[in-house]
């Protein structure tokens, strides 16, 4: 189980989703990834993505420029 | 009998999130698929203008996968789409729209897709009659052949109108309880959405992307044309997204913000163009796409003080900006109303 982070920052929806969704396929159960992302539109987009395809939000956060998103990956790829 | 799989091309739009339920209904495994060309209308524009920032914002494709319950996978498409916008076989649409080409292209990845993933056949929410295009009963034909789908692609809104396909003759779905639709009568889509219990789906007014949008089409021929070729990159296709966009002179282009949301967009590009701010009054961040001699950079100035709200006062105060950071300051008078051409507007 590890900790990862993906700058997704200066990047328009759904690339950063796109980035998230290729960025889990490397990664295994349990294993947790940070996404930071400039486009407040992530902050939808990204939690409807890791929903629907089985995986867990651990949390989200706003601070103004950027958007910080939380995944716990638990489906298998 | 194991479950068949389908893989569904989600668009956003109504007709493939009903195709995809249409075939859950029969007990198919389905899984969507969304391709991302850059010109989607998905996201994007959205994020810039601030006006917008009051709706609520959501990507369609993934709104209407998690109605249906399935997964979905977005395909970075922006590199490969180049050649089909650049050199498309069957021609485009009544603006820079390759529609033809853009469904085989499609629905050929889909085909790949399907085939790594252990995936039968590949479903599109397609209409026959609907588009002046892509979906007509003649170019129907075309997309299943050149895709290389051939009878493993299956439109169950209008199947009852084509010959049968794979799915259909092993038996893996059920004809009888496919669809007919033609035409662009959106009724029977609307009726059978109310049977599905959808609500807020989106409806879009044009087709599923900027280049069936005329104003965007015309900025991106002017792009090519002033540029001498047809390169271009992600963030070409973004600042056609964004801003006025005046073309005072054959060598350089303005681009305008309208409002603070794309005010800020601009400013990200500030590395990458000469820019201009206003500084007496508050106004818009312009970018400056071309060359510019001295002379260019004060009409650029003058322009620049016209959309301010220093536009009336007799001078206004325009720091312009070179991409390496260097600044002069420019006292301007605000070009008048009349001064600023109307084929200066892209
Ligand atoms: S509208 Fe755009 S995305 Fe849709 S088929 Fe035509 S070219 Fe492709």
């Amino acid at each position: 189980m590890a900790h990862y982070e993906l700058d997704a920052r200066r990047m328009f929806c759904p690339m950063p989703v796109i980035r998230t969704q290729d960025k889990i396929s490397e990664l295994a159960v349990g294993d947790t990834l940070e996404v930071v992302s400039t486009d407040p539109g992530a902050l939808n987009d990204i939690p409807a993505w890791s929903r629907i395809n089985g995986h867990k939000i651990l949390a989200t956060r706003d601070a103004g420029d950027e958007v910080f998103v939380t995944i716990e990956i638990c489906a298998e790829q | 009998m194991s479950q068949r799989k389908a893989v569904a091309l989600i668009s956003g739009g109504l007709d493939s999130l009903l195709a995809a339920r249409v075939m859950l209904e029969q007990g198919i495994h389905v899984e969507g698929i969304n391709f991302f060309t850059g010109f989607c209308v998905e996201g994007h524009t959205h994020a810039i203008r601030k006006k917008d920032k009051d709706k609520p914002k959501r990507n369609n494709a993934l709104w209407s996968a998690e109605q249906l319950g399935i997964k979905l996978h977005i395909i970075d498409i922006v590199e490969e789409y180049k050649d089909v916008l650049l050199n498309p076989k069957h021609g485009y649409g009544a603006n820079m729209n390759p529609c033809l080409d853009c469904k085989i292209f499609m629905v050929n990845k889909a085909r790949q897709w399907a085939e790594e993933n252990g995936f039968d056949f590949i479903i599109t929410g397609e209409v026959v009659g609907q588009r002046p295009m892509s979906q007509r009963k003649d170019t129907m034909p075309v997309v299943s052949r050149e895709s290389g789908a051939d009878d493993r692609l299956l439109r169950p809104l209008c199947a009852k109108n084509l010959p049968e396909t794979l799915p259909e003759k092993a038996g893996w779905v059920d004809r009888d309880r496919l669809y007919d639709f033609s035409g662009r009568n959106r009724k029977p889509q609307m009726a059978l959405a109310a049977q599905f219990g959808f609500e807020d789906y989106a409806k879009p007014a044009g087709g599923c992307c900027f280049l069936t949008d005329e104003n965007y089409s015309a900025k991106l021929v002017d792009l090519w044309d002033a540029r001498g070729n047809r390169e271009y990159e992600m963030d070409d296709i973004m600042l056609l997204k964004v801003g006025r966009h005046i073309r005072p002179a054959p060598h350089f282009k303005l681009i305008i913000g309208r409002e603070d949301g794309e005010n800020k967009f601009l400013q990200g590009y500030r590395n990458n163009y000469i820019s201009f701010k206003t500084l007496s009054h508050p106004g818009p961040l312009t970018l400056l796409d071309g060359v510019a001699s001295d002379e260019d950079l004060q009409l650029a100035a003058q322009i620049t003080a016209r959309f301010s709200q220093g536009k009336n006062a007799d001078t206004v105060t325009i720091e312009a900006r070179r991409t390496n950071g260097e600044t002069v300051t420019l006292e301007v008078k605000p070009m008048s109303p009349g001064s600023i051409q109307p084929e200066w507007y892209v």
